[in-house]
């Protein structure tokens, strides 16, 4: 599904991704994990297409097309998803007419017709309940006013109207008390299918218990430091990033 | 002012060529008003950028222009002006057509509505209700500085009166069209005087429509009473081609416990100048004035506002929003004054704009004057680009960068109709924005003339 090869970016000149090397099959669950400014949100800012971000090496390669020379609502409409860490406000812009817009040129793309008023509508009802987000949110505008757990809550929403191939959820955990974090764990469990992946970018262990990866990667100073079954998720739980830090440190010296 | 300008002297000469011609057509009480103003014109003069309310603004584009006639219509212009029919759908209200600022000859001249209301021609009403006139007319239009308003009422002789009687609610807002058509490039003044009176609720929604492409200038002055506890709202929707200018000058005087609210939508124009006067006369009075201005090519579009706290425990908010684009430029100027005796005093204002361009241009200035203690007041001003953050927001879930900007603006704009009482007509402005913001005119599809 998804290939990334010795990726190496920059933001405003620093360096930041340093060779990622990563392969995610359909039906995958990876968590990427790592201590604050390792590169995680870089790393998803690159896959969704932001700007600001420059590829000084490396390839990307999503259903065997180049990812890099896409537009990010290209990338969207090829069935990549972004779960923001920091949702974005929109006065003015009602949730409604938001999803209607995304979901019929996700629909345009593929070929097929808009939906009807009804149809939507329809679909609306049936997410928001599949999500348990609260009916009357999708009547506002979009995120304004939301609490944290409300925003992030939103995104597993969105998600779920879209149906992405490959979701990348950028530390969807964070802020959240556990009944929220519960609920977008059950999203995204909801959501998973065989032909579909997700890469789960956390600064804790805790979603974990409730999202159960495939793969685990430690990101670590612009680079994969390690990557193992679910059980590595636990030991940095106990352990704390140290070690690892230690580890790498180790390794350059010798 | 020493040794008039070429262009006051223009209007001083428009108005001795005239006034026999105006007067003999107005009604006494209207004329009597007419010397003193225009002595007090010829020493103000048409403003100029040194003028501190005119600082952004140079009227003399459409001031120093040779208008042939002071235009009046025959009946047979009438006839096709009342033939133009607003096309919002659901919008169920009293109609009233102006013509270059005239109140058309072949309809009775003033109606009556249930509970006593009368809507009408102000030059009728003037023989009509003398005592109203009497009481209300020139009472709020003052400025110390402005020589428009007394070109004004030099000169104007019709418009809209409207008289609301004590404790009548009326259910229907009035809509007023005013439409100015001409074979000739044409200046033209009107008046209009709304009275609410003590517990009284009314809406008018006055738009402005051209129908022929000639150079036209319009200086319109409105006044408005808003008795006790009475409610007022007024929405104006400008819509007129790039040859157009259009100043306007609004007073709402307000008694104790009233709301008021003024909404100017200026859509298209190729000058516009609105001063909105807002006089807070009485404890616990309200008054809001929203504005939102879409420009392009080299629109001029500029608010001003003045909002006077003159008695305690009184509330005012202003937010006017703009988005400027190609080498539009736009002016706003919010000032709220607060006398010494106006304690407790809430006053607000935001001025929030977006320009597209390098070339678009804006300028703000808020101005306050806050002479008691116990005030709050807070204001606010951005000029700035959509917002890069909520446009890739957008664009991560797959909708295009041009639908998103355009979807960005719309909400930006959103925020300003959203204030509108009227219904049908804040749904019809969501549409006209967005049209206008995709860049189709937003012309109504009955008007007659393609000013693309």
């Amino acid at each position: 599904m998804l290939i990334i090869n010795n990726l190496k970016a920059s933001i405003g000149g620093k360096s930041i991704l340093k060779g990622i090397t990563l392969d995610i099959k359909p039906g995958e669950i990876h968590a990427i994990m790592g201590p604050n400014g390792s590169g995680k949100s870089t790393l998803a800012a690159v896959l969704a297409g932001r700007e600001f971000v420059e590829v000084t090496e490396g390839t990307v390669t999503y259903l065997g097309k180049d990812l890099l020379v896409m537009s990010a609502e290209d990338r969207a409409k090829e069935g990549i998803f972004l779960g923001f860490q920091y949702p974005i406000e929109i006065p003015g812009v009602s949730m409604v007419n938001f999803m209607k817009t995304a979901v019929n040129e996700h629909r345009k793309h593929k070929g097929l017709e808009p939906l009807s008023a009804s149809d939507f509508l329809k679909m609306m009802r049936e997410k928001k309940e599949m999500v348990e987000i609260d009916s009357k949110l999708a009547n506002r505008s979009v995120n304004e006013g939301y609490s944290g757990g409300e925003k992030k809550k939103n995104e597993i929403f969105q998600m779920a109207m879209l149906e992405p191939r490959l979701a990348i959820l950028d530390e969807t955990d964070s802020g959240l008390d556990i009944d929220a974090l519960r609920i977008v764990a059950n999203g995204v469990n909801k959501l998973k299918r065989p032909d579909n992946s997700f890469i789960v970018i956390t600064h804790y262990q805790r979603l974990l218990d409730y999202i159960v990866p495939d793969v685990v990667h430690v990101l670590y100073d612009g680079r994969i430091v390690k990557t193992a079954g679910k059980e590595l998720a636990l030991e940095l739980e106990e352990k704390g990033y140290d070690w690892i830090k230690k580890e790498v440190e180790n390794n350059i010296l010798a | 002012m020493n040794g008039k300008s070429e262009v006051t002297e223009r209007y001083i000469e428009l108005y001795k060529e005239n006034i026999e011609k105006v007067s003999s057509i107005s009604s006494p009480y209207i004329n009597s008003f007419r010397s003193k103003a225009f002595e007090r014109f010829k020493e103000l003069g048409i403003p100029t950028k040194k003028d501190e309310a005119y600082k952004y603004t140079n009227l003399n584009i459409f001031f120093d222009h040779d208008y042939k006639s002071y235009f009046m219509p025959v009946t047979s212009d009438f006839v096709k002006a009342e033939e133009f029919r607003c096309d919002v759908a659901d919008l169920d209200a009293h109609g009233i057509v102006l013509l270059n600022g005239f109140y058309p000859t072949i309809n009775e001249k003033l109606r009556e509505l249930p509970g006593g209301i009368w809507i009408g021609s102000l030059n009728e009403a003037a023989v009509r209700f003398s005592g109203l006139i009497e009481k209300h007319y020139g009472k709020y239009a003052k400025s110390e500085t402005d020589g428009l308003i007394d070109l004004n009422t030099a000169m104007a002789s019709d418009g809209v009166f409207v008289y609301v009687p004590e404790g009548v609610t009326m259910a229907k807002p009035v809509q007023v069209v005013n439409l100015v058509q001409s074979e000739e490039d044409m200046f033209n003044q009107h008046r209009n005087l709304i009275i609410v009176e003590k517990n009284a609720e009314f809406s008018i929604i006055i738009c402005d429509h051209t129908l022929s492409p000639q150079k036209f200038l319009t200086n319109a002055v409105t006044e408005v009473y808003v008795g006790e506890n009475a409610h007022f709202d007024l929405i104006r929707v400008q819509n007129e081609h790039n040859a157009a200018c259009k100043i306007t000058h609004t007073f709402i005087h307000q008694e104790r416990n009233s709301v008021a609210s003024s909404n100017n939508m200026t859509l298209h124009g190729g000058l516009i100048r609105n001063s909105t006067y807002h006089y807070l006369g009485g404890e616990g009075a309200e008054s809001y004035s929203y504005g939102l201005y879409l420009a392009d090519k080299w629109q001029h579009i500029d608010n001003f506002v003045n909002v006077d706290h003159a008695f305690p425990h009184c509330t005012s908010n202003q937010l006017f929003k703009g988005v400027l684009d190609d080498m539009s430029t736009g002016a706003f100027n919010g000032r709220i004054l607060v006398r010494p005796d106006a304690q407790g005093t809430l006053a607000y204002q935001r001025n929030n704009n977006i320009l597209l361009t390098d070339d678009a241009k804006m300028d703000t200035k808020p101005q306050l004057e806050i002479y008691a203690d116990d005030v709050k007041c807070s204001h606010g001003a951005t000029i700035g680009q959509l917002d890069g953050d909520a446009l890739f927001y957008l664009q991560s879930r797959g909708i295009n960068k041009r639908e998103a900007r355009l979807m960005l603006m719309f909400g930006f704009a959103h925020e300003v109709i959203q204030n509108i009482k009227v219904e049908p007509l804040r749904e019809r402005m969501d549409n006209l924005v967005m049209q206008r913001l995709r860049g189709e005119l937003s012309r109504c599809a009955s008007c007659m003339v393609k000013c693309g």
